[in-house]
C-alpha cells in the first residue's frame, strides 16, 4: 500500500482535529489554522486525484483491523477524488474572500467558534464523499446539518436565528426519513457496507422478495435527503438563511453544503441500490416533477424579490429543481448533467454572493435593488464578477452554466416522454433567469443621478482596498471560464467516476 | 388482505406508527418544544424499530460468560450499536434545537414559531 492511499482518511481526521485546536485558541489565529488546514486538505485531495487518474481504478481504504462485512471502509474514485478537490477549493475561496465580513459581523468572543464550524463542515462534506458504509454517513450528514446551522446563526439577529431554527426543522425531518430508510435496508439486507447492500439488494430484486419494503426504504431516502437540500416545497427555510448569514456562510452552504447532500444520493443510487432497480422503481419521476416545479417557482420568487441577496438565494432553489430534475431523466447522461450543474452552479453561487456583498459595500450596505443603480461603477470588480456569474447562471456561452445546460438539453433529447417537459422547462427557466439576472446587472451599470448621489452616503471600492476578496473574485471568475471552456475533461471525469461507482 | 403478519409484527407496527406521530408533531406544531418533544418520539421511534429488528426470543447479549460459543445463543449487537449512535446523535440535535428555542424566547416573548415569523416580517430585522 502506497502512502497517498492514506491521504483521504488523514484529510478527515486533520480537519476534525483543527476544530477541537481552534476551540482552545483566539479568533485570528483560528483563521490562519482554518486557511493552512483548508490549503493542506486540498494538497492532498490533489494528490488523491492524481494518483486516483493515474491507476485508472477506485480504491477501498479499510478502517481499523476488520475486514469488509464487519468493518468500516472510505472509498476512493476519480468522482468522488474530483468533487473533494473542488469542494475544498470553493471553500477555500469563499473562506479567504468573505474574511473582512467575518471580523466585522461576527463577535470578537465568538469568532473562533466560526472556524470551528467551518472545519467540521469541511470534514463532514469529506467524509460524505469518501465513506462507504451508509450508517457512517448518516451519522456525518447530522454533523454537516449542526455544523451548517452554526453556520447560518453566527451572525446575530432575529432573522438568522429564525432561519435557523427552520433549517433545522426541516432537517430533521429529512434525516429522521434518511435513516428510517437506512433502516430497513439494514433490515432487509443485513449490511451497511454499501458494496454488500447493493449485491443483496441485487439478489432481492432478481427473487421478486420484498418489493415494496424496498420500494419505501428508497423512496424514504430520496425524499429525506431532497428535503435536506432543499428542494422546491421545502425551501421556506433558504431565503433567510443564505439572505441574512455572513457573506462566507451563505456562499458555503449554497454551494457546498446542499450539494454534499446531493452527492450522497448519486452515491446511494449508483453503490447502493443499483441505478437499474432506482430506474423501475420510479422514484426519480417523482424527483423529476418537484425538479421541474423548482427549476421554475424558484426563479418566480427570485424576480419578485427586491433584496438582492434573497434573489440569489431563490436562484438556488430554482439551480437544486435543475440538478434533480436532471437524476429524474433516469439515464446516465442526465446524472452526468446533474453532477456538471453540481460544480457550474457551486463555482457560479460562491462567484454571486461574494460579487453581491461587495456591491452592496458601494451601496451603503443596503441590499435594496434600486440602492444598487451604478454600484458596478463605484466597485469595478465586483461588478464585472457578478455579471460574470450571472451570465454563467444565465447559461451565456464561455461560462460554466451554459455547459450544464447543453448537457441537461443532450440528455433529455435521448429520453421518450420527458423530452418535451425538460426543453419547456429549460427554455422558461432561461428566460426567467435572464429576466432577474440581468435585470441587476442593467441596474448595476445604470448611471445613477449626481443628485441622489450627493445625499447617499455611497463610496467607491477599489480592488486594491481588500486585495483579498478581489483574488477570490478573480479565482471564481477564472474557475467559471475553466468550466465553460475546457468541458471536456471534466465531463470525461465524470463519466469515469461513474463507471467506477457500478 | 391478510393481517397475520401485522399482528406478528405488531412491535414494528408501532414503531412506525410512533414515527409518523412524531414526524407529524415535528412538521405541524407551531409551539417549538412540542415540536422538539415530536422530534424525540421520532428518533425514540426509529430506536425501538433497531431494537426490536435486532432481538431474537431465547437469544442472549453477544457476552460470553458461561463458555458457551455458540453463534445460535446469541444476536447480532450492530442494531444495538445503531441504537446508540442514534442517541448521541439525537441529544445533540435536541440540546441544539432547546438551545435556539432559548435564544427566540428571549427574544421574542413566544414560543409560536408563526408568531415570530409575522413579527418579523413587521420589523424588518
Amino acid at each position: 500500500m502506497q502512502f497517498v492511499q492514506n491521504l483521504p482518511f488523514i484529510s478527515i481526521i486533520v480537519a476534525l482535529f483543527s476544530g477541537s485546536l481552534s476551540s482552545i485558541i483566539g479568533g485570528r489565529k483560528a483563521r490562519w489554522i482554518n486557511i493552512g488546514m483548508i490549503s493542506l486538505v486540498t494538497a492532498m485531495s490533489v494528490a488523491v486525484l492524481v494518483y486516483v487518474l493515474g491507476t485508472g481504478e477506485s480504491y477501498v481504504y479499510m478502517m481499523g483491523h476488520f475486514p469488509a462485512p464487519w468493518g468500516n471502509e472510505i472509498r476512493i474514485g476519480v468522482l468522488e477524488g474530483t468533487m473533494a478537490v473542488f469542494f475544498c477549493v470553493v471553500m477555500l475561496l469563499c473562506m479567504i474572500g468573505g474574511s473582512r465580513e467575518q471580523f466585522a459581523e461576527i463577535e470578537e468572543g465568538k469568532l473562533n467558534l466560526y472556524y470551528i464550524m467551518v472545519n467540521l463542515l469541511l470534514c463532514s462534506l469529506l467524509a460524505l464523499i469518501y465513506t462507504n458504509d451508509l450508517f457512517t454517513a448518516y451519522v456525518f450528514v447530522e454533523i454537516n446539518t449542526i455544523s451548517a446551522c452554526g453556520l447560518i446563526m453566527i451572525k446575530q439577529n432575529g432573522r438568522t436565528i429564525v432561519a435557523a431554527t427552520r433549517y433545522m426543522i426541516m432537517s430533521l425531518l429529512g434525516s429522521g426519513m434518511l435513516l428510517l430508510g437506512i433502516c430497513f435496508l439494514y433490515d432487509l439486507t443485513g449490511h451497511l457496507l454499501m458494496s454488500n447492500i447493493k449485491e443483496q439488494v441485487h439478489i432481492l430484486d432478481q427473487s421478486g422478495q420484498y418489493h415494496i419494503p424496498l420500494l419505501v426504504a428508497v423512496g424514504l431516502m430520496s425524499v429525506g435527503l431532497a428535503i435536506k437540500s432543499a428542494l422546491f416545497p421545502f425551501h421556506s427555510w433558504l431565503p433567510d438563511a443564505y439572505g441574512y448569514s455572513t457573506v462566507s456562510s451563505a456562499a458555503i452552504l449554497s454551494s457546498l453544503v446542499s450539494k454534499g447532500y446531493i452527492f450522497l444520493l448519486v452515491k446511494i443510487f449508483y453503490r447502493v441500490i443499483g441505478f437499474d432497480v432506482i430506474m423501475e422503481s420510479k422514484v426519480i419521476n417523482v424527483l423529476f416533477v418537484f425538479g421541474i416545479a423548482g427549476m421554475i417557482m424558484g426563479s418566480v420568487s427570485a424576480i419578485k424579490e427586491s433584496n438582492i441577496r434573497r434573489m440569489i438565494a431563490f436562484s438556488s432553489v430554482a439551480q437544486i429543481g435543475y440538478i434533480y430534475m436532471g437524476f429524474g431523466l433516469g439515464t446516465e447522461a442526465g446524472v452526468i448533467a446533474s453532477l456538471y450543474h453540481i460544480f457550474s452552479h457551486a463555482s457560479a453561487k460562491s462567484l454571486l454572493f461574494l460579487s453581491a456583498s461587495g456591491i452592496t459595500d458601494a451601496s451603503g450596505d443596503s441590499t435594496d435593488f434600486f440602492d444598487l443603480t451604478g454600484a458596478g461603477y463605484r466597485n469595478k470588480l465586483a461588478g464585472v464578477a457578478f455579471t460574470a456569474g450571472s451570465l454563467s447562471m444565465v447559461g451565456f456561452p464561455m461560462f460554466s452554466g451554459f455547459i450544464s445546460k447543453i448537457l441537461f438539453a443532450q440528455a433529455a433529447v435521448e429520453d421518450t416522454w420527458q423530452l418535451l417537459p425538460t426543453m419547456i422547462a429549460l427554455a422558461i427557466s432561461t428566460i426567467l433567469n435572464a429576466v432577474y439576472f440581468l435585470k441587476t446587472v442593467i441596474r448595476l451599470y445604470t448611471p445613477e443621478k449626481p443628485k441622489v448621489l450627493k445625499k447617499k452616503n455611497y463610496k467607491t471600492i477599489h480592488a486594491a482596498d481588500n486585495p483579498a476578496k478581489s483574488v477570490a473574485l478573480v479565482c471564481l471568475v477564472v474557475l467559471n471560464l475553466v468550466f465553460g471552456l475546457c468541458s471536456e475533461p471534466i465531463v470525461r471525469a465524470i463519466q469515469q467516476g461513474l463507471d467506477m461507482f457500478a | 388482505m391478510d393481517f397475520s403478519n401485522l399482528l406478528h409484527n405488531y412491535q414494528e407496527a408501532v414503531a412506525m406508527i410512533l414515527f409518523a406521530i412524531g414526524f407529524s408533531n415535528l412538521l405541524l406544531q407551531k409551539n417549538l418544544i412540542k415540536k422538539i418533544i415530536g422530534l424525540n418520539i421520532m428518533d425514540t421511534a426509529m430506536y425501538l424499530f433497531l431494537a426490536v429488528k435486532g432481538y431474537i426470543d431465547g437469544r442472549k447479549a453477544p457476552i460470553v460468560v458461561d463458555g458457551v460459543q455458540s453463534v445460535e445463543a446469541y444476536v447480532n449487537p450492530i442494531p444495538a450499536g445503531l441504537v446508540l449512535t442514534g442517541i448521541v446523535v439525537s441529544v445533540s440535535v435536541s440540546a441544539l434545537m432547546l438551545s435556539l428555542t432559548i435564544r427566540l424566547y428571549r427574544r421574542y416573548h413566544t414560543l409560536d414559531l408563526d408568531e415570530i415569523s409575522t413579527r418579523l416580517k413587521k420589523e424588518g430585522l
